[in-house]
């Protein structure tokens, strides 16, 4: 049996159900993203801790130029330490059949016998390779599917000048390439990124490292620091070559996952605040309104005895239905929305198996704060309710008290029709109402702002840094620093139009405790490809005094120009020496050290530092360089500026435009729940009103602008609130992305502000066309015969 | 029929004839209006009194363009009102009928004045808002809103309001039901006021039968049809009714 004032809960509900959805939509909004981005994160975090575990992925990482095999047995002495792995890695250019492009390569070794200590892979398909065969290799799964290589398919590795055939017998997945990132990379390029994990006794051979490894990882003991192992093994490695060794949390694939991790999480905090906040709004505009409207009603309610606490209850229930119905579907909604985005971060980040997560902490976390935004939206109208004495009730309200606005005593008055006056007043009477509806859609243009400006700000590192930065063609980099002889070979190459030697040198920069290590780069003071240029895209001059440091550098290592820095070179005899800052650039990717060339050839005491070299090739003569390129033993990697732009672009077109799509329609969600229900009060505030002067001859079209006339005054407002609000959330977007691998330029399109602008007129519009319905339909009669 | 008042001149303003009003009451049909015929003299004063009911908000709606008879014919100077549509009833409204309700229906927003100029500045000639207000003897609170005066007082902007475009036709809907009775007086002593000097046709609903006696012509209706019409050979003043 459902008690009388519960059947009247049902019917007020029904009656303004339009209003209750709306509002329920934006709680929808929010509680899905809360559900999906907490099943995202339990998922990624669980799938990852269950992989890494199984897989025994490692917590330091460090490599160096070749380390006797007999010091392997002090490495288990280090802090901390529980295991050990030393393996062979090196990096090659690859010949794939099919593609003309040369493509990176990184050969892995796999010990002869059993399977690696840590950081080992899972196999996919195929079997592990025979250690008696040199051929035998595995390779990651996502560069076969990329290239469409199927086992027993081979490919060629250009080991010191030589083609050396690799037969693929099987392939993987390996936790130090849940995020296959080539070095240097903004994004993951199965097609020109490949891991290959073969015998160690071949490999050695081939890169002369038979007796000895170049790469170490270590696991540690529960609960051990990472610091204490690092610091002695850089010791430990330093007459090796050693360059340094990073904590798991520096290691590339790691770092990009938990990147998105920690992303996820900030997700699921601001933005379901954001929808549950506007929500509580409406809830709280449309409640006051209802209990307005029902004034009489409350008041005879309570002279037949209903308590306080019963009406009270009867509000706050009104507003838990809705936000609780905006629950639901909002969960619902999370859930599939959370399969969508692990599919999508499967497509960039792979587990060998996907560890679904949900629990209903997530639910109880939903649910709680629906109950919090209807408490909050429901408290005002219930302390109203809980305030009005019944005597006093059951007459009339007394009619509402307006004035001048503001606008008209400075002098506007005379300006503005009787109509105008109406909806500036009415506005002026409620300032309150109106700025928090103003916020509300100001939000929904935020969001598109933000959502599409972090577009273009990712457009703006990529031709900042391939237009302004990098106008190379090529990249070549060689596997050991080399002589004039390199760039000679290189400019010899026919199609090869212009070189420019890179010149660097692996470096630690220490300030007190806090150390990097970096490259320095020098770059040729008339360098026309490969350029040191800010955000700001001033080229920077390379000066003689000093170093110049990336900002983000400086930030780290808590320098500013005119301090000194020690500076440890980790080549040749690593000679140490006390360099001052004399400036800093604020570039995008990766952190850099640079100096000028003569500066740097002193500080090595003339030893080759030519690391790489940039090239302008001849578009017609693409393939013939690549050939050429792949065949020198010198080379060990080859990046290609056009296949960096497409991948780029490729991304942008399978993730981003969903990304907008999802954005644009929870914006639209908030504004057109704030716009639509804005409408509803004051329609429902001013029926009486616009009625009367429908009977006096008004037209629809005139009345219509008493009403919309408010509500474009508002989105008006809104909106350059809203861009300058989704400006600086993106602000806080770039600072909170501001890392040593790339840092995000603040940029936001003129088009983008107009979009999102129209985006919120066009919210506006479809709320006036669905409220001009109702308005068509007021009954004249009937609202002049009662009085409010 | 003819009425005898002061003001009239022959012609019917309106002319209705066997107006016939059924509203769809659920699954009830409510005959509001049982084919009336009566017409309207240019200038004439006429009230219709009749309990609840009795079908004379029906026909007051009618009458200014608001509703549309079920059956039967409204002409106004020629023009066939049942034919009209929407847009040509909304003109009609706009150009030709001023309304004084019972509940004022003032914009709170606006200011006496302001609540004047909402219709002047849609109509083709009329009266300038300071002097709508100066008939009805609140010159001195143009600047008040609605909340900073009397019921009284917000009867009479209504009523300057109704008068500022220059109506032909003036409809009353209860305008002393929420008065006093010296307040109803002074409101009624407007609206004569306007009818004298302006000639506009007028009519006035109530269910107060004491009003009836400052009218030309008084009109009872019960159950939708006319019961009694009367003529008055002297209109009495406002101020000497009594109730």
């Amino acid at each position: 049996m459902i008690a009388a004032l519960d059947r009247k809960l049902l019917r007020d509900l029904w009656r303004v159900r339009s209003m209750g959805l709306t509002i329920a939509v934006v709680v929808a909004s929010g509680i899905a993203l809360l559900i999906a981005s907490l099943i995202c994160f339990d998922s990624l975090e669980t799938t990852r801790s269950r992989y890494y575990a199984r897989n025994e992925f490692g917590d330091v990482f460090a490599n160096a130029k070749r380390v006797p095999r007999w010091v392997a047995g002090s490495l288990d002495e280090l802090p901390g330490v529980e295991k050990v792995d030393t393996r062979v890695v090196a990096g090659v250019t690859l010949d794939v059949p099919g593609s003309t492009e040369p493509v990176n390569g990184r050969l892995i070794s796999l010990p002869d016998s059993g399977r690696p200590v840590l950081n080992d892979v899972t196999l996919r398909s195929g079997r592990f390779p025979d250690p008696g065969r040199a051929e035998e290799a595995l390779v990651n799964e996502r560069f076969a599917q990329g290239h469409g290589l199927a086992l027993g398919d081979q490919v060629f590795a250009v080991i010191n000048g030589r083609r050396q055939g690799l037969e693929i017998v099987g392939t993987v997945l390996s936790p130090e390439y849940v995020y296959a990132i080539a070095g240097g990379d903004l994004l993951p390029d199965p097609k020109r990124f490949g891991v290959f994990w073969m015998a160690r006794r071949h490999l050695a051979t081939a890169f002369d490292m038979e007796g000895g490894f170049n790469d170490i990882s270590l696991s540690l003991a529960e609960g051990a620091s990472a610091q204490p192992a690092i610091a002695e093994l850089d010791t430990l490695l330093e007459p090796y070559g050693g360059l340094g060794a990073i904590p798991r949390a520096q290691q590339i694939s790691h770092w990009y996952l938990q990147n998105e991790l920690t992303g996820l999480r900030g997700m699921a905090l601001l933005m379901p605040m954001i929808f549950l906040g506007i929500a509580a709004f409406l809830l709280n505009v449309v409640l006051r309104r209802l209990v307005a409207v029902q004034r009489e009603q409350i008041a005879v309610l309570k002279a037949i005895g209903y308590s306080n606490l019963r009406l009270g209850l009867h509000y706050v229930q009104w507003a838990v239905v809705v936000s609780v119905l905006g629950g639901v579907l909002g969960i619902a909604l999370g859930a599939l929305m959370s399969a969508g985005m692990l599919n999508l971060y499967m497509e960039y980040f792979r587990f060998p198996d996907l560890i679904m997560r949900w629990s209903w902490g997530h639910i109880l976390a939903a649910l709680l704060a629906c109950g919090a935004a209807s408490v909050l939206g429901a408290y005002a109208a219930v302390k109203s309710v809980v305030k009005l004495p019944p005597a006093e009730a059951m007459r009339p309200a007394l009619p509402d008290t307006f004035r001048v606005s503001l606008l008209e005593r400075l002098g506007l008055r005379r300006w503005l029709t009787q109509p105008l006056r109406m909806v500036l007043r009415n506005l002026s009477r409620r300032p309150a109402r109106a700025a928090m509806s103003v916020v509300g859609i100001a939000f929904s243009a935020a969001i598109m702002v933000m959502a599409s400006a972090a577009m273009d700000s990712f457009e703006e590192l990529m031709q900042l840094q391939f237009n302004v930065v990098q106008r190379q063609d090529v990249t070549v980099t060689f596997f050991e620093p080399e002589g004039r002889a390199a760039y000679y070979e290189l400019a010899s190459v026919p199609g090869v139009l212009e070189v420019e030697p890179l010149n660097g040198v692996s470096a630690r920069l220490r300030n007190g405790h806090r150390n990097r290590q970096v490259g320095i780069q020098a770059l040729q003071p008339d360098a026309r490809l490969q350029r040191v240029v800010g955000a700001d895209y001033q080229p920077v001059q390379l000066d003689r005094a000093g170093l110049i440091l990336s900002r983000k550098l400086a930030d780290v290592l808590g320098v500013e120009p005119g301090d000194t820095l020690r500076v440890e070179a980790l080549q040749g005899t690593r000679p140490e020496q006390d360099m001052v800052v004399s400036a800093t650039v604020d570039d995008l990717m990766g952190v850099s050290a640079y100096l000028e060339p003569d500066a740097l050839r002193r500080f090595l005491s003339d030893t080759a530092t030519l690391s790489g070299a940039a090239l302008g090739i001849d578009p017609a003569a693409r393939e013939s360089v690549y050939a050429a390129l792949k065949g020198m033993p010198v080379v060990a990697g080859v990046a290609l500026q056009h296949a960096m732009m497409e991948n780029f672009e490729t991304f942008v077109a399978e993730n981003v435009n969903n990304q907008l799509a999802v954005n644009l329609l929870f914006a639209m969600a908030i504004a057109f729940g704030v716009i639509y229900n804005t409408a509803r009060i004051s329609l429902s505030e001013r029926s009486r009103e616009l009625a009367s002067m429908r009977v006096m001859g008004f037209t629809r079209a005139e009345i219509g602008v008493v009403l919309f006339g408010e509500l474009a005054i508002l989105t008006a407002a809104a909106i350059p609130v809203g861009l300058a609000l989704g400006y600086s959330m993106l602000a806080g977007m770039v600072a909170a992305y501001e890392t040593e691998l790339f840092r995000m330029p603040l940029v936001a399109e003129p088009g983008t502000f107009a979009w999102s602008s129209a985006a919120v007129a066009v919210a506006m519009g479809l709320s006036a066309l669905v409220v001009r319905h109702k308005l068509n339909r007021l009954d004249l009669v009937e609202v002049l015969k009662t009085r409010e | 029929m003819n009425g005898n008042g002061s003001q009239a001149n022959g012609a019917p303003a309106v002319s209705m004839r066997g107006v016939t009003k059924v509203y769809q009451m659920g699954e009830v049909e409510v005959h509001a209006l049982r084919g009336i015929s009566l017409d309207f003299e240019e200038g004439g004063f006429t009230v219709l009194l009749g309990p609840s009911g009795s079908g004379k908000s029906t026909l007051l709606n009618i009458l200014g363009g608001l509703d549309v008879p079920t059956a039967g014919q409204v002409v106004y100077r020629g023009q066939d009102l049942t034919e009209a549509d929407e847009g040509e009833l909304t003109r009609y409204r706009r150009r030709r009928v001023g309304f004084v309700f019972q509940f004022y229906n003032l914009i709170p927003s606006l200011s006496a004045r302001e609540n004047v100029e909402l219709v002047t500045e849609i109509s083709d000639d009329p009266l300038p808002a300071q002097e709508a207000l100066d008939i009805v003897g609140l010159a001195d609170r143009s600047s008040h809103f609605p909340s900073q005066m009397s019921g009284g007082e917000q009867q009479r902007v209504a009523i300057a309001r109704a008068i500022a475009k220059r109506p032909d036709i003036l409809l009353c809907d209860e305008p002393t039901g929420a008065l006093d009775i010296s307040t109803g007086i002074t409101v009624l002593e407007a609206i004569e006021r306007v009818n004298r000097e302006y000639g506009a046709t007028t009519a006035i609903i109530t269910h107060n039968a004491a009003i009836s006696t400052i009218a030309d012509r008084v009109i009872s209706l019960a159950d939708g049809r006319i019961s009694r019409q009367r003529v008055n050979e002297t209109r009495a003043a406002a101020s000497t009714i009594e109730w």
